[in-house]
This record gives structure tokens, C-alpha cells and sequence, in this order.
């Protein structure tokens, strides 16, 4: 493992790293790349409302959701997309506290991520309410019925903690953009950026007395988000665990879902870390260094969620409980059983490669084990959710699975929906936290000269 | 000069430079002072002896305030349409353990957010250190101490040709 003082290379100079971290949104160098990726990303957004519109219409019919497998697409998508979207916090945030430093090159990044990867979950549960347009009755407000809604209901819980976490979520991000967008805002010279960036800096001046304030509300939010991130997962994964459903009801269940959450969230912020780098040319501030952190980083959430895996297998066998069992058997063998094998896979295998420092350094290698993880992680949400629901406690009851068009066309148009205000965020503001980066290339040359 | 002036701006080249000149303004008896940075710099809220920002108070009021609209919400609601189902309590306070936490984060980070920028009269889109015309290099890599021309030292001539023996690279009036 490399010194943590090297992760940037010190002959650049401060200066440097703002021009070029600025021209990035300022004269952005690649524009047919961008061209072709938001022409995919719209195509995939207007599939996205075509379906929508095809669901308000028709109502959830359209799914190939039943009674029992009344949970599938549109609550796996929510879990899948809400953990993708952990990872953005806890780099930023955790990392934050613990004073990690190679976090300064990737953190806004992530940050973007998680916003958009939160707005993608947060559509499902609201697409999924069968009349969608009622959705605020899930707010408490006078109600002429005199209704109220039910919290002691986890569904409840549900609107609650996604809201709070994307709110808290935009807050941090901007709080740590404004001073990257007043550099911006010095570095423009075109009128339209001038404005864009003079009103959205909101006149921030690096002012001493205002770095401190800054920093302390920084730090503290970054403190609150770091439980944030553990309760949003652990709320989403006891939606689950509060049922009775075997294979459901289980106490491993928040952490397996934290873990498994910024698992995949990794994934994807190695897979947007390796494009965003070769395409702008960023191989000075995202090093391989970083790439070899993200990997190791990879590798021990991906063990720690394979001991998920463990130990639900323990759990099940351990509570002697037939049913349990029942269902244990069905994720090996039963009708969904490449789900079960598919996760292990494509979420164990490939990763193992990570041991080795050649693969944690290369680029290619992380981008192919990323997105391999990220389907795994995929497979592993499906896997949870409808093999527990298609085989109950009832023989009567059981019923099999098999996801419509309208099941995929809704979930690749969230990757649109994804992937359209990401590709907007990347012309619009530093992907890269300027003056972090600055103030750790200052810490590195003066190490440097001070031994 | 017969416009109002805001102070005087020195420009240093490295964040050391910057905290021995401001060390040797306060030394000179200078006390109406303030620094522009890139990026925090450690040490300079010492020097320039400012007071303990009080975000973290903000947010604790935020906090209580969350916790205690989260709580007084659940148990109206379950008060004013109780729903017994199956035998549960109406008032079971595990089940508003995680709207109530929710709300506490939500208010005190959103508190102390707003807090931070309303405390650094924040936004205001002018500001005469603007004027500096060689201001646009505090966010890129140069580091700024200000004289303010209110404080009670502050003499034009005098106050730069001070600045200026602090080895700083450049020096200028900033007009109101």
C-alpha cells in the first residue's frame, strides 16, 4: 500500500489544479463523447415516460406482479437504486470524519450519485402505490375524511426517511460545492457563466471567519449523515424483516442491507471514477492510488456482505423453523434459483481478483468487476424479494414470477432518469472538490519539505 | 482619495506567509482583520482570535425541535384516529423510533446549514474586497489578509507600507 501522503502527485501546482478543474464546465473538452452518452441516457428517460404513462393509465396491471409476488420489480429497483445511492454519502461523509484524505478526488462525485440514484428509488415506491396522484396522502395534513396517516405503519417510516436522506443529501453536496462554484465563478469569463456561478456561489468570498463557520456545519452535518446513511438502510430492510414472511423475518437483515447497500454504491463510484477519468483526462488528480483504495474498499464490503450471505444460511438452518428452511431450499433449488447462484457469482467471484494490487490498479479490471458487482447486487435484491413472496406459508397461495415488458422498460428508464441529470451536473459544475484537493496538495508538499 | 475606503489588501503566496503577516498585524496593534483563503488554513481563526462559531448550538436547537414536532406529530395522529390493530398499541414508542430520528437529522442539519449562511450574512452576491484587482486569485492559490479601514491603527500610507514589509507580493486599497 502506497504512502496516504502521495495520493496526489506534488509536482503540480495549486493554481493548476483550479484551471483545470474549472474548464471542465467552462469550455468542456468532450463534447461528442457527452453527445453520444445523453442521447442514450434521453432515449432511456423517454422509455421512462412512455412507461409512466402507460402505468398511470393502466394502472399496475401492466407489471407482471400477483398475489402473492405483489412486491417485485418496483421494490427491488427502489432497494437496488437506494443502495447504489449509500456509497455517495458514506465516502463524503464518513470518510470525512475519519480524515481519510484520498476521499477528496472522488467525494463530489459520489455525492452527484447518490442524489440521482435517491430521486431513481424514490420514484418506485410512488409508482408503485396503484394511484400514484393520492401520493401525498402519505404526509400528515387536515384531511376533510379526517384521516390521518398510520406511522405505526414501516411503509410510512418509508417517505419519511427517503425524503430526509435526499434532503440532507442536497444540502451536504451544495454546502460543499459553494466554495468550488465561487472559483468557478472567478475563472469564468463568458456573461451567461458568470451569472450562472456569481448566483449559485452566493457570494462566497474564502473569507477566514466564514471557512470556520463552514467548516463546522460541514463537519456536523457530515456527522449526522453517517447514521443517516446506517437508518435509511436499516428502515428499508425492516420493511422486510417486520413481515412474517420467511426468508424476511430475520435480524440480520439491517446490517446485511447496509452492507450489501454500499457495496454496490462502491461499484458505481468505481465505474464513474475510471470513465470520468479517462474521459477529461483527470489521471492527475483520480490516481491509480485511488483506484487501488476503492478496490480494497470493494473487496471488505464485498466480505462483509458474503457473511450475509452466511449467515442468513446459518440463521434459517439455526431457528429449525420449516418454513425457513423451506425457503432456504427454494433459493438453492427452487424456480429462482439463478438469482440466488447469479448473485453469488457475479458478486464473489470476479471480486476475488481484487486481492491482487496489478488488478486494484488498473482500470479496466475495476470497471469490469464494478459493473459485475452491480449486477449481482441486482440479482441479490430480486432474489430476496420474490423468492420469499412466491412460496409462503400456504400451498394454495403460491404463484410464480415473471417480470413484463413494462417491468423492464420502467427499470432501464431509471437509468435514464439516472444518467440525464448526472451527464447535465457533469457540464454544470467541478465533478472534482477543487479546494480539497488544493488544501491536500499543500499538506503533501509540506510534508514533503518538512520530512 | 475622496472615496470611502474599505480597507487594505495584502497578497502572500503561501498560507505560512499569510499567518506570520497576520501574526505581525496583530502584534502592530491591529485588530479589525480578516483573511481570504482558497481553502480553510489552519490555525488562522487562532491568530486572528476570532470567537467559537456556535453552528453546533444551532444545530442541537435544530435537533430538539426535530425530535419534538416528529413526536408530538406521531402520537397526535394515533390520538385523533386510533386504529387498534390487532390488540397493538396505539402509543408504541419503538414504532416512532425511526420518523422521529429521521426528523431530528433532517431539522438539525438543515438548521445548522442555514445557520452557517445566515451567520456569514450569506448570500450577498457584492463585496467590496471584489473590487481587489487582484481579488479573483483568492480562489485559485493566493492568500489574503485585510486591514479593515474601520479599525482603530487604520492609516492609508501607513497600513500599506506595513503590509508591504510583511513580504507580501502585492498591496492595494480597496475602495467601499
Amino acid at each position: 500500500m502506497s504512502e496516504p501522503s502521495d495520493i496526489l502527485p506534488t509536482r503540480q501546482s495549486m493554481g493548476g489544479i483550479a484551471e483545470q478543474l474549472t474548464s471542465i464546465p467552462l469550455h468542456f473538452p468532450a463534447d461528442r463523447r457527452w453527445v453520444i452518452a445523453m442521447t442514450v441516457a434521453s432515449a432511456l428517460l423517454l422509455l421512462l415516460m412512455v412507461s409512466v404513462v402507460e402505468l398511470f393509465t393502466r394502472g399496475v396491471g401492466i407489471w407482471g406482479i400477483n398475489i402473492p409476488v405483489n412486491w417485485a420489480f418496483a421494490i427491488h429497483n427502489y432497494v437496488w437504486w437506494l443502495g447504489i445511492g449509500h456509497a455517495g454519502t458514506l465516502i463524503s461523509a464518513l470518510l470525512l470524519l475519519t480524515g481519510s484524505e484520498w476521499r477528496n478526488s472522488l467525494n463530489r462525485f459520489a455525492e452527484t450519485m447518490t442524489l440521482f440514484a435517491v430521486v431513481c428509488a424514490g420514484i418506485y415506491p410512488i409508482l408503485h402505490l396503484g394511484r400514484p396522484w393520492y401520493v401525498y396522502w402519505m404526509f400528515p395534513y387536515p384531511a376533510t375524511m379526517g384521516v390521518w396517516p398510520q406511522f405505526r405503519s414501516p411503509l410510512e417510516w418509508d417517505i419519511w426517511a427517503v425524503l430526509t436522506y435526499l434532503t440532507v443529501s442536497l444540502g451536504f453536496w451544495y454546502t460543499g460545492l459553494i466554495p468550488d462554484l465561487a472559483a468557478a465563478r472567478d475563472r469564468a469569463t463568458r456573461c451567461g457563466w458568470q451569472i450562472f456561478f456569481g448566483i449559485t456561489a452566493l457570494g462566497w468570498r474564502g473569507s477566514a471567519r466564514h471557512w470556520q463557520r463552514w467548516q463546522q456545519a460541514y463537519r456536523l452535518t457530515a456527522g449526522l449523515a453517517v447514521p443517516l446513511v446506517v437508518s435509511v438502510h436499516s428502515e428499508v430492510s425492516l420493511l422486510f424483516a417486520v413481515g412474517q414472511i420467511p426468508g424476511w423475518h430475520s435480524t440480520i437483515f439491517p446490517p446485511y442491507f447496509v452492507l450489501g447497500a454500499a457495496f454496490s454504491g462502491f461499484a458505481v463510484v468505481s465505474i464513474i471514477a475510471v470513465s470520468l477519468r479517462s474521459w477529461f483526462g483527470l489521471k492527475n488528480l483520480v490516481t491509480d492510488d485511488h483506484l487501488d483504495v476503492l478496490g480494497m474498499v470493494l473487496l471488505a464490503t464485498g466480505l462483509m456482505t458474503g457473511y450475509g450471505y452466511v449467515f442468513e444460511v446459518f440463521d434459517a438452518i439455526y431457528s429449525g423453523e420449516p418454513h425457513e428452511i423451506q425457503t432456504l431450499v427454494d433459493r438453492f433449488a427452487g424456480a429462482y434459483a439463478w438469482t440466488y447462484w447469479g448473485a453469488v457469482i457475479f458478486n464473489f467471484i470476479p471480486l476475488q481478483a481484487l486481492w491482487l494490487r496489478r488488478v486494484r490498479r488498473s482500470g479496466w479490471m475495476l470497471l469490469l468487476i464494478s459493473a459485475s458487482v452491480v449486477v449481482g447486487m441486482w440479482l441479490e435484491r430480486y432474489m430476496i424479494l420474490v423468492t420469499s413472496l412466491y412460496r409462503d406459508f400456504l400451498v394454495s397461495s403460491w404463484s410464480h414470477f415473471t417480470p413484463s415488458f413494462w417491468d423492464w422498460s420502467t427499470y432501464f428508464g431509471t437509468i435514464g432518469l439516472f444518467l440525464v441529470p448526472f451527464l447535465i451536473a457533469i457540464r454544470l459544475v467541478p465533478m472534482i472538490s477543487i479546494f480539497e484537493s488544493k488544501e491536500l496538495l499543500h499538506e503533501e508538499k509540506e510534508e514533503h519539505q518538512h520530512g | 482619495m475622496a472615496e470611502q475606503l474599505y480597507g487594505a489588501l495584502a497578497e502572500f503566496s503561501t498560507p505560512e506567509d499569510l499567518l506570520a503577516a497576520t501574526r505581525k498585524a496583530r502584534e502592530a496593534g491591529y485588530r479589525h482583520l480578516d483573511a481570504f483563503t482558497p481553502f480553510p488554513v489552519e490555525g488562522l481563526d487562532r491568530i486572528l482570535r476570532f470567537p467559537r462559531p456556535t453552528i453546533s448550538f444551532i444545530g442541537l436547537g435544530g435537533a430538539i425541535t426535530g425530535a419534538s414536532t416528529a413526536l408530538a406529530m406521531q402520537f397526535f395522529t394515533n390520538y385523533d384516529y386510533p386504529l387498534n390493530v390487532g390488540g397493538r398499541p396505539i402509543y408504541p414508542v419503538s414504532a416512532f423510533a425511526v420518523v422521529t430520528f429521521e426528523l431530528t437529522i433532517l431539522f438539525s442539519a438543515l438548521a445548522m446549514l442555514f445557520g452557517m449562511l445566515w451567520q456569514n450574512g450569506l448570500p450577498r452576491l457584492s463585496y467590496p474586497v471584489f473590487n481587489g484587482e487582484r481579488f479573483h486569485r483568492a480562489s485559485k492559490d493566493r492568500f489574503f489578509l485585510c486591514v479593515s479601514a474601520d479599525d482603530a491603527r487604520f492609516d492609508a500610507s501607513e497600513t500599506l507600507a506595513f503590509l508591504s514589509g510583511t513580504g507580501a507580493l502585492s498591496v492595494e486599497l480597496v475602495p467601499e
